[in-house]
């Protein structure tokens, strides 16, 4: 009886459907124009004329002869030499994750276990932290980088990101390993571990769903990050995302704003399939530290 | 956990923590009690049949010493923020006195960068906020009404906005709005008028910024409403549709109580995050007509020949106050429950 009563179709269901479709159109339509049109020349994809050109392609056909061109990508990719940034984004983010997790997992566990009191004012602290405009602390980091000539390297740009990132994954880890029973550690260490052994061999092996889930915030951070990256690199050295702003000076002059829309492409795609494999991960990360107050 | 292990666990992040980001903002700040050294000229006087002709010459080495000697420059006490890129106090008292009305005094306020900057960073924390947390329970309740089938698709189409790259999704948006983009070049056929652009009006600009803010920002509220709606306790849905409450009371008097500590979570976290604004002004070149805080420290370090660290410190330390003042209810709370704790 239930049943048949949550499938009607009431007024109150009409308006929730036609307010969240209406709602994934906004979300949507966006991306898939831009994806579809980052394959037009720009007098389709910018057609004042019809809105139509950029959906059929009337220039592109003309132009290139084609229905779709590669041409924005070959651009982007092979003459501005995208690829660099791509490589780069890659090595940044690897890193970061990496360092990110490894300090946080011990962190996070040390502030779970520890019963003093500044396990609490570290917390804040790091609540104090997260906080802070990411741009208030660039302009401290600039004169002892250049003074120790130490800026514009990848390395310092992931230990800055790594720092960055601390607050947040201790928070979240701390949040998780408070949900790993005590007991759990105790018992090993009443067997004669020590507190290091009592880690390695019972809580390593079932930390793993916590730390993977962190591990995705910290990715995104370092993926997104526009802030540090766009003043600690140099021109050589530059990830995706600053060097798509750079695109913004140079290429739209010449007329080349597709290379740039298929940089957008490009820099959206790893984040469409990163949604798509872990789209419930994500979900239980964004609402671990809500739900639990 | 014994002190010394604890400190072993927790040493190599504190340290970045402490060296990255404590020690910063102590170097931010001295950074801003001091200012460039002028350089050091040297007048020399030629004397020639014709006539004495002086002539002005930067003398580099004199300049390299008096860096070398004190690598942060001369000190300046405040008078960088009381200087008209920020507080600019002589010329907002001046202000005061000549405008004969509020209106007048605060169209010559916002001549003044911080100003300018203050405005629009609280107007955007301030009107994004409310949206988002308004629409994201919207929608949480729309979905929450559907058949389950439609939960999964609507998840993954709402994470996208915010997941994407803030420079990336304002850009993505800017090429639609701009005039030869698809929505641009559609207004200004309704309106009849092909000079209309998004960037040329200060209001549309803002509410340009203000749409994509929440836009980016929404799915956030309406998946964590989303799974709060899941937990909300069914007997007391029943027994309030028993009494005769209709959906909309059950709503107010049981759904939205229960949300409220979700509420104030999302509220935190969306005032940090749109204090910090600063991406969608580069992506969509707004900053003839909206400047937030940020974007005001980047143009500091960036935008001029050489870096000016007094301004952008400066600057920056009244960001950190700021911040510290949208935080301090929240610290306040905390620590008032971590003495009930102690207390019990």
């Amino acid at each position: 009886m239930n049943t048949k009563i949550e499938n009607k179709l009431t007024p109150v269901r009409i308006i929730a459907f036609i307010f969240v479709a209406l709602w994934l159109v906004i979300a949507m339509f966006p991306f898939i124009w831009t994806l579809w049109g980052s394959f037009k020349v720009q007098a389709d994809f910018f057609s004042k004329a019809d809105w139509l050109n950029a959906i059929f392609g009337f220039h592109t056909e003309k132009q290139t002869g084609g229905f779709f061109t590669m041409d924005g990508y070959y651009g982007s990719w092979i003459e501005e030499e995208f690829w660099r940034a791509v490589i780069n984004t890659s090595i940044v983010v690897f890193f970061t994750v990496l360092i990110s997790l490894t300090f946080g997992t011990l962190g996070g566990y040390a502030l779970a276990r520890s019963t003093y009191r500044y396990a609490f004012w570290i917390l804040m602290a790091g609540l104090i932290f997260r906080a802070m405009p990411h741009m208030t602390l660039i302009s401290g980091y600039l004169q002892p980088f250049f003074a120790w000539n130490v800026w514009g390297i990848l390395p310092t740009t992931i230990i800055v990101l790594v720092a960055i990132n601390q607050p947040f994954t201790l928070w979240m880890l701390h949040s998780f390993f408070l949900n790993i029973p005590k007991d759990l550690d105790e018992s090993a260490m009443c067997d004669g571990c020590n507190r290091f052994q009592a880690f390695r061999y019972v809580i390593i092996p079932i930390m793993w769903p916590g730390v993977i889930t962190t591990g995705l915030f910290s990715f995104l951070l370092a993926y997104n990050d526009f802030t540090v990256t766009s003043m600690l690199l140099s021109d050589e050295n530059e990830t995706m995302i600053p060097a798509i702003a750079s695109f913004l000076g140079t290429v739209q002059e010449e007329g080349k704003v597709m290379y740039a829309v298929a940089a957008v492409v490009s820099a959206t795609a790893p984040l469409f399939f990163f949604v798509l494999f872990f789209q419930r991960q994500i979900v239980s990360g964004l609402t671990a530290g809500a739900v639990k107050g | 956990m014994k002190h010394s292990t604890f400190l072993l666990f927790s040493l190599p992040s504190l340290s970045v923590m402490f060296l990255f980001i404590a020690i910063p903002i102590v170097s931010v700040f001295i950074q801003s009690l001091h200012i460039e050294h002028k350089q050091v000229i040297i007048v020399t006087e030629n004397c020639d049949p014709f006539g004495c002709e002086t002539t002005t010459a930067v003398d580099t080495e004199a300049s390299a010493k008096l860096k070398e000697k004190a690598p942060l420059g001369k000190f300046n006490g405040f008078k960088t923020y009381s200087n008209r890129m920020h507080f600019a106090f002589d010329e907002v008292g001046e202000a005061w006195k000549s405008s004969d009305s509020f209106t007048v005094f605060t169209k010559k306020l916002y001549n003044y960068p911080l100003y300018r900057a203050l405005s629009f960073t609280l107007t955007y924390t301030f009107v994004v906020t409310p949206f988002v947390l308004f629409l994201g329970f919207l929608v949480a309740v729309g979905v929450n009404n559907l058949p389950k089938m439609f939960k999964g698709p609507t998840i993954f189409a709402s994470l996208l906005p915010m997941i994407v790259t803030p420079l990336v999704g304002s850009l993505i948006l800017f090429w639609m709005v701009d005039g030869d983009g698809v929505i641009g070049a559609t207004l200004q056929k309704i309106f009849n008028d092909n000079s209309l652009s998004l960037k040329a009006s200060p209001v549309l600009t803002w509410i340009m910024l203000m749409v994509y803010g929440i836009w980016h920002l929404m799915p956030f509220s309406f998946i964590v409403f989303y799974a709060g709606l899941q937990t909300v306790p069914q007997e007391t849905i029943e027994a309030a549709t028993i009494d005769g409450a209709s959906k909309f009371q059950r709503i107010r008097h049981v759904v939205i109580p229960h949300l409220m500590p979700l509420a104030i979570f999302i509220t935190l976290i969306l005032l940090m995050d749109n204090f910090r604004v600063f991406e969608p002004i580069i992506g969509f070149r707004a900053e003839a007509h909206a400047t937030s805080i940020s974007w005001l420290i980047w143009n500091h370090l960036r935008e001029s020949a050489y870096p000016l660290y007094n301004a952008a410190g400066a600057t920056s330390m009244v960001t950190i106050f700021g911040v510290a003042i949208l935080l301090l209810p929240v610290l306040i709370r905390t620590w008032r429950d971590f003495k009930e704790k102690n207390k019990g």
